[in-house]
C-alpha cells in the first residue's frame, strides 16, 4: 500500500539531497572538529559552511546560528537563558497556545516562583496585541510567542509582537519551527531576539535543531560542557545532522517562492472539496494568516482517533486534536483555546502538506474522506440528532 | 500510536450490530459529545427472557467502538441476570486487552449495559445515594467506587483511565482520592475458598510453573518439586540456583512469598537435603 504522507508538521521525509550530503560524515568523514589533525579540522570547515546556509535562510548572521538537538532543547535554551541573564525578574509572558515545548516548561517554572501569562487568542487563533502590551511589566523577563501554530497553521504578528516588548528592554523569543522554510524570515527586518528551529521540520533528520540569538543579546548556556559553538552549547557537534540542516535550509530557501504556491493550490484544493463534498464541517483557524500547507479542519459527530484509524487503513497519515489521540482526556489545548465547541474539537483533523505531496495524492484523499467520515457517521448516535447532550464545558 | 489488538482493530473495522433496535425492551445512552465518547445501546429479548438483539451506535474512538461490538455479542442469548454479571474486564478481556489508557471504554459499555436493564426494570437512572464527583465527566461517588473494587485500583490516574473522572479540569482529584482511602480502607483481606489436597497441589504446581520457574531460568537456574506435605513445600534447586549462596533467599524471599501470596499464607518452603 502507497503511503499518502500528510502530516508534514508532525516530521517531514529528509530530503534525498540532504541524506546524500550528511552520509559522508558518518563513516568516512567522521573526525570531531574539535581536533587539532586535518582529518578533524576539515569537518569543521563545512560546518561553517552549514551555519552559513542556515543563517542564509533567515537573513542572519552565521554568528548568530547555535546548533542544538532539537526545537524542544533551543525552547528550553531560551527561556533559561533570558531567566539566567535577568534573575531579578521573574514574570514570563506566553500564549495559551504554545507548543508542550514552552508551555510544560513555563507550568513548571510557575511552580519554582516564577509568574506566568497565558495571553488569550480569538476563535480564529489569533493573538491581540494589545493584550501583549497590557501584560508586560517591570518584571517581565521575557515574552515568548511562536511565530506559526503546528495545529491550525494561524501565524502570530510576531514582528510587531517583538517590537512592542523590545521598546520596554523586554526580551522576546519565538518558536519558528513551524514557520520556518514555509513563510519567508528575515531577520535584518525585526527585532526578535532569539527564534528556534527544528530540522526535521524541514527535511533534515530529527536530532538537530537552531537557536538563533541575535548578536548583542547576553546568553547564558543551558547545556554547559566544551567550548562547541563558542560555548554557548556544549557537547561535541552532531556533524551530520548539522550538514543535513544546512542543505535542507539551502533547498528551503529555495523552494519557498514557486514551490510553496504549488503546495498551497493543493492545500486549499483539498480543504474546499473536503468542505463541500462533508456536510456539517469547517476550518479551525484563520483562513487568512495561516501557513501555505495546513489545514484543520472538524468534522462533526465524528471522533478523531476513529476517522485517522480508517484513513490509515488506506496509507492516509494525518493527525487529530481529539482526546483519544492527545493521550490525555481533553481535546487539543491549541482549539480549547480558540474555544471550539467539544463537538467540533474531538472530530478535528489536521491535514499538513510538503513539497513532496502530488495533486494525485490530494485527489486520493478527496475521493476517500467523505465515505469515511459517513461510515462513523453511521454508527454515531448523534448523528441525525445534532443534538449537544453534555454541558458542563 | 496506541497499540490494539488485533482483536480491537477486527471490531473497529468490522463492528457487529451496528444500529438501534425499534421498540427495544431496554435502552440506554450514556457518554456524551463533549466527553468525546458516548454510546447508545438497545436491546430486545426473546420469548424465554432471554437478549435476542442487542444492538449500538457510538461515538469516540476505536477502542470505544470495539467494546461497544464486544459488548452486544457478548450479552446476545444471556439473560438480563447473567448480562448484569458482565464487566468492563469481561470486555476487555474478550477484545484481548485494551491500553490503561481506553480502559474508560470498556467501563461505557458496562454503564450502557446496566442503565438499559434499569431502563427495561423500570429502575431509577442514578443509584440511590450517587453524588456526582466529578463535574466534567458527570461520574458518580458509586461508578468510582465500583472501578476501583473490580479492577483493583490504586491511583487517581487509575481512575482517570477508568472511568474519565479527574480527567477534566481536575478539581475533583482530590474527592477521588478521598474515595480511594476509603475503599481501601474498607477492602478486607480476601477470603480464600479452602483448597482439597488435590486443588493445593495443582496450584502449588502451575504457581511454580508459571510464576517462578520462567525468573529462575532467566538466570540459569531451575526448581523441582520434591514433595509437598499439608502445607511443607519441598524443593530442589537446580542449575545455577544449587551453587548459588543466594539460593536460600531464592527460596523464602521469592519461592515462598509468592507461593503464600497466591496458594496460602501457611506455605512454608523447605530445601530438599542432599
Amino acid at each position: 500500500m502507497k503511503t499518502i504522507y500528510l502530516d508534514n508538521n508532525a516530521t517531514t521525509k529528509v530530503a534525498d539531497e540532504v541524506l546524500e550530503a550528511m552520509l559522508p560524515y558518518f563513516n568516512q568523514l567522521y573526525g570531531n572538529p574539535s581536533s587539532m589533525h586535518t582529518f578533524g579540522g576539515q569537518v569543521g570547515q563545512r560546518i561553517r559552511d552549514a551555519r552559513e546556509q542556515v543563517a542564509a535562510l533567515l537573513g542572519a548572521l552565521p554568528e548568530e546560528i547555535v546548533f542544538t538537538s532539537c526545537g524542544t532543547e533551543s525552547d528550553n535554551a531560551a527561556i533559561h537563558s533570558a531567566l539566567a541573564t535577568r534573575p531579578d525578574k521573574k514574570h514570563i509572558v506566553i500564549s495559551r497556545v504554545e507548543h508542550p515545548a514552552i508551555r510544560a516548561l513555563c507550568t513548571h517554572l510557575g511552580t519554582q516562583g516564577y509568574k506566568i501569562t497565558e495571553l488569550p487568542v480569538n476563535k480564529n487563533g489569533i493573538l491581540d496585541l494589545e493584550n501583549l502590551e497590557k501584560s508586560l511589566t517591570p518584571d517581565t523577563a521575557i515574552v515568548s510567542l511562536m511565530w506559526a501554530n503546528n495545529e491550525t497553521g494561524v501565524i502570530f504578528p510576531v514582528e510587531e509582537a517583538a517590537r512592542m516588548t523590545h521598546d520596554r528592554g523586554i526580551l522576546f523569543h519565538t518558536d519558528a519551527v513551524q514557520a520556518t522554510g514555509k513563510i519567508p524570515i528575515n531577520m535584518k527586518n525585526n527585532v526578535i531576539d532569539m527564534l528556534s528551529i527544528s530540522g526535521h521540520k524541514l527535511h533534515a533528520p530529527k536530532g538537530i535543531g537552531v537557536l538563533y540569538i541575535r548578536r548583542g543579546t547576553k546568553f547564558s548556556p543551558f547545556l554547559i560542557g566544551g567550548h562547541q559553538e563558542k560555548g554557548r552549547r556544549g557537547g561535541t557537534e552532531n556533524t551530520a545532522g548539522i550538514i543535513g540542516l544546512g542543505k535542507a535550509c539551502e533547498l528551503a530557501a529555495k523552494n519557498i517562492g514557486t514551490e510553496n504556491i504549488r503546495v498551497k493550490q493543493l492545500r486549499d484544493k483539498l480543504e474546499q472539496a473536503l468542505l463541500k463534498a462533508v456536510p456539517q464541517s469547517r476550518v479551525n483557524g484563520d483562513i487568512q494568516h495561516r501557513l501555505p500547507n495546513t489545514t484543520n479542519i472538524s468534522f462533526e459527530y465524528v471522533e478523531g482517533e476513529a476517522i485517522l484509524l480508517l484513513m490509515n487503513e488506506l496509507g492516509i497519515c494525518a493527525s487529530s486534536g481529539s482526546a483519544c489521540t492527545s493521550g490525555s482526556l481533553q481535546p487539543s489545548h491549541v482549539l480549547r483555546a480558540m474555544g471550539v465547541p467539544f463537538t467540533m474539537a474531538h472530530g478535528s483533523i489536521r491535514f499538513s502538506l510538503s513539497v513532496y505531496n502530488t495533486e494525485e495524492e490530494v485527489d486520493f484523499v478527496i475521493e476517500k474522506m467523505p465515505a469515511i467520515i459517513e461510515r462513523l457517521r453511521g454508527m454515531s448516535p448523534f448523528w441525525n440528532q445534532g443534538q449537544q447532550a453534555c454541558t458542563n464545558q | 500510536m496506541w497499540e490494539y489488538t488485533d482483536k480491537v482493530k477486527e471490531h473497529f473495522l468490522n463492528p457487529r450490530n451496528v444500529g438501534e433496535i425499534e421498540n427495544p425492551d431496554g435502552v440506554a445512552e450514556v457518554g456524551s459529545l463533549a466527553c468525546g465518547d458516548a454510546l447508545k445501546l438497545t436491546f430486545k429479548l426473546d420469548e424465554n427472557k432471554r437478549i435476542k438483539d442487542a444492538k449500538f451506535k457510538t461515538f469516540g474512538c476505536a477502542s470505544a467502538i470495539a467494546s461497544s461490538s464486544a459488548l452486544t455479542e457478548m450479552i446476545k442469548g444471556m439473560t438480563v441476570d447473567e448480562a448484569l454479571k458482565v464487566t468492563n474486564q469481561d470486555i476487555a478481556q474478550f477484545l484481548g486487552g485494551l491500553p490503561d489508557e481506553k480502559m474508560h471504554c470498556s467501563v461505557m459499555g458496562k454503564q450502557a449495559l446496566e442503565k438499559a436493564i434499569e431502563n427495561y426494570r423500570g429502575a431509577p437512572a442514578l443509584e440511590p445515594g450517587a453524588k456526582i464527583i466529578c463535574e466534567c465527566f458527570g461520574v458518580t461517588d458509586k461508578e468510582i467506587e465500583r472501578a476501583i473494587r473490580e479492577n483493583n485500583l490504586a491511583t487517581v490516574e487509575d481512575v482517570t483511565n477508568y472511568t474519565k473522572a479527574g480527567g477534566g479540569c481536575g478539581n475533583c482529584q482530590d474527592a477521588i482520592a478521598q474515595i480511594l482511602e476509603r475503599v481501601k480502607a474498607e477492602a478486607k483481606p480476601e477470603v480464600k475458598p479452602k483448597l482439597t489436597n488435590i486443588q493445593k497441589i495443582r496450584l502449588i504446581e502451575e504457581t511454580i510453573e508459571r510464576e517462578v520457574r520462567p525468573s529462575l531460568k532467566h538466570d540459569g537456574g531451575d526448581i523441582e518439586i520434591i514433595d509437598i506435605i499439608g502445607n511443607r513445600v519441598i524443593v530442589a534447586l537446580r542449575g545455577a540456583c544449587a551453587t548459588c549462596k543466594a539460593s536460600n533467599i531464592t527460596l523464602k524471599d521469592f519461592v515462598e512469598y509468592r507461593l503464600r501470596e497466591l496458594v496460602s499464607p501457611d506455605i512454608n518452603v523447605e530445601e530438599a537435603s542432599t
